[in-house]
């Protein structure tokens, strides 16, 4: 009796460290598809990536690859293509950020208060499942001289211009394409953060006098904080990488005279197109900077915020 | 109590202004659908016509491409990857994200701080290491080649690892005792109770790999392994003053997504909600 007792703990010991060793074991297994798709995929590509930054590659003749040190990124500062890229796409996303973010809490707002929540939804995000190939097509037909929306604006009297065929009103068509098509996914968002605001905060603010636009600007806009950062942030990313619209609106050319060129699809046809994949390499990690910042900038503020 | 202060609300001055705003929306989003399929139905002569008799509308355009190019062709590549890559990333995603919410193992941290910080990468970065890679192996034009490189998605592991932490933990204890291994315990109880989880990720990868243009822009180089997307790109690329033809492609690449958000809306809106939760 006496030696059993004294075993008791040992065996139990043994038991544990047993466990434990086939719980690491399952760990590993279950993370292996992941992490062997995370190097094999990822890092190892990046790495690749980062090496040929810095050297003169094109597919066309890789063997004649020279070493570049900085010169490609050098030349980001004097191509006259990436600097417009950079430009239009800057100009894309400061202004389609705001507008969809504030449309978005608009619609959020109004939905909120009437019947018929599901159908308002339903219809107003149909346009982010569409494919952005298909939203672009159709669009090109509607900013046509003739099309719908000019038949639209002729009604007020106002002659449209031939949207996409004008350098001036090019990359604006692409924005009311870009607003488009991702409110409906960030309403739904704010939606969900309006339903997380607990009723007796309004209550409260009732019962102290405040009408309903100041219930908006001092509690619903300020406890929505988060989501409209979040919004902010993830619609800076989707808007810098902005590639699939002015592909097929300018049939991969950027145009009319580079007006509509981003930096996506610079690199796109520097890459694949002028086959100068050092280059556009160069060209993806400077894009690569100016996500990382957004991204950075979006986990600091959050990550205060959860403290 | 709720209620009344919601009623309240929507009693407030503007109310029918609320359903005037909200409905003219409506308009804005579904128009250029509408006009669309309106032009896609017109013959060749009335395209540029505003409004034409319902009697010379016809599904003719359809039928043309369908015989004209291999829509079915691109439709069925469509299918097969946005599938394939579903399934994997339903399974790749779900594993890792249950072993970081629940197994203990070396390491485990760090590697987690891994797949968080690759959601930070834009996929831009990749698109020319990866196109030499595949080129060299021989996976342009390949089956393989659009879908094992994108079978894992470092924010869906976010979100699954997420979703189990906060499952109870005395399930896994009361499987234990039962006797059951680690894969028991995920398999027979967390797995089956995983279905909002699985939903949300099975619409939003499905969604994304549908619609997905520039990746497989750069991997389909031949007619035949073309995805609807970039089929369609192409055809409008030689057919754009064919509208009603073009616009039938967009209606036929647009159809069958509409269709899975409609019959699964639910778990779609539920799905977005959740990428707004960081």
């Amino acid at each position: 009796m006496g030696v059993e007792l004294a075993k008791l703990p040992k065996m139990k010991r043994r038991r544990i460290t047993r466990s434990a060793v086939d719980q690491a074991l399952a760990g590993y297994l279950f993370v292996l598809p992941a992490l062997a798709s995370l190097v094999i995929f990822l890092l190892g590509p990046i790495i690749y990536s980062f090496y040929i930054s810095f050297q003169h590659f094109n597919y066309l003749d890789p063997q004649a690859a020279t070493w570049a040190g900085l010169d490609n990124y050098l030349h980001l500062f004097v191509d006259p293509v990436f600097l417009q890229a950079l430009w239009n796409t800057s100009l894309y996303t400061l202004i389609v950020v705001p507008v969809q973010t504030a449309l978005s809490l608009f619609l959020a707002l109004i939905v909120e208060r009437i019947r018929g929540k599901s159908f308002f939804r339903v219809a107003y995000y149909l346009p982010s499942v569409t494919s952005s190939v298909a939203v672009s097509v159709m669009f090109v037909f509607i900013f046509g001289q003739t099309g719908l929306l000019n038949n639209f604006l002729s009604i007020f009297g106002i002659q449209g211009p031939n949207w996409l065929n004008n350098p001036s009103t090019a990359l604006l068509a692409v924005m009311m394409i870009g607003v488009w098509t991702t409110v409906g996914q960030f309403m739904i968002i704010y939606l969900s953060g309006l339903q997380s605001i607990p009723e007796d905060v309004y209550e409260a603010a009732s019962i102290d006098g405040a009408g309903g636009v100041s219930m908006l600007r001092y509690i619903t806009v300020p406890l929505l904080r988060r989501t409209t950062f979040l919004i902010v942030v993830m619609g800076m990313i989707g808007t810098f990488q902005l590639f699939d619209t002015v592909d097929v609106i300018s049939n991969g050319q950027g145009g009319p005279i580079g007006s509509t060129m981003t930096v996506v699809l610079d690199i796109f046809n520097k890459a694949f197109r002028d086959m100068a994949m050092g280059y556009a390499a160069a060209m993806s990690f400077f894009l690569f900077v100016i996500i990382l910042i957004l991204t950075l900038i979006q986990n600091f503020v959050l990550g205060r915020e959860n403290q | 109590m709720m209620k009344t202060l919601k009623e309240k609300k929507r009693m407030g001055i503007g109310a029918i202004l609320f359903y005037v705003v909200a409905i003219g929306y409506v308009f804005v989003t579904l128009s250029p659908f509408l006009w669309s399929i309106y032009t896609s139905l017109k013959p060749t002569s009335e395209v540029f016509t505003t409004f034409v008799p319902w009697k010379t509308l016809t599904l003719s355009n359809y039928t043309y491409i369908m015989g004209q190019f291999p829509f079915a062709r691109w439709l069925l590549n469509s299918l097969i990857v946005a599938v394939l890559v579903t399934l994997g990333n339903l399974v790749v995603n779900t594993l890792a994200g249950y072993a970081f919410a629940r197994l203990k193992f070396p390491a485990r941290g760090f590697l987690f701080y891994c797949f968080l910080a690759i959601m930070m990468i834009p996929g831009q970065v990749l698109l020319v290491p990866i196109y030499i890679m595949l080129s060299q192996i021989g996976w342009i034009d390949t089956y393989q080649g659009l879908t094992v490189p994108f079978l894992m998605n470092a924010f869906m592991i976010f979100l699954a690892r997420q979703f189990f932490l906060e499952m109870p933990k005395d399930l896994e204890e009361a499987g234990r005792i039962d006797g059951l291994s680690h894969w028991g315990v995920f398999f027979r109880i967390y797995l089956p109770l995983a279905s909002p989880l699985l939903a949300a990720q099975t619409i939003l990868t499905f969604q994304g790999n549908w619609n997905s243009f520039l990746w497989p822009l750069m991997l389909e180089t031949r007619q035949h392994m073309y995805t609807l997307p970039v089929g369609l790109n192409s055809f409008y690329g030689q057919y754009n003053a064919y509208w009603n033809s073009v616009l039938a492609g967009s209606i036929l690449l647009t159809i069958p997504m509409v269709v899975v958000f409609l019959v699964f809306q639910k778990q779609f809106i539920k799905g977005i909600a959740t990428t707004g939760i960081k």
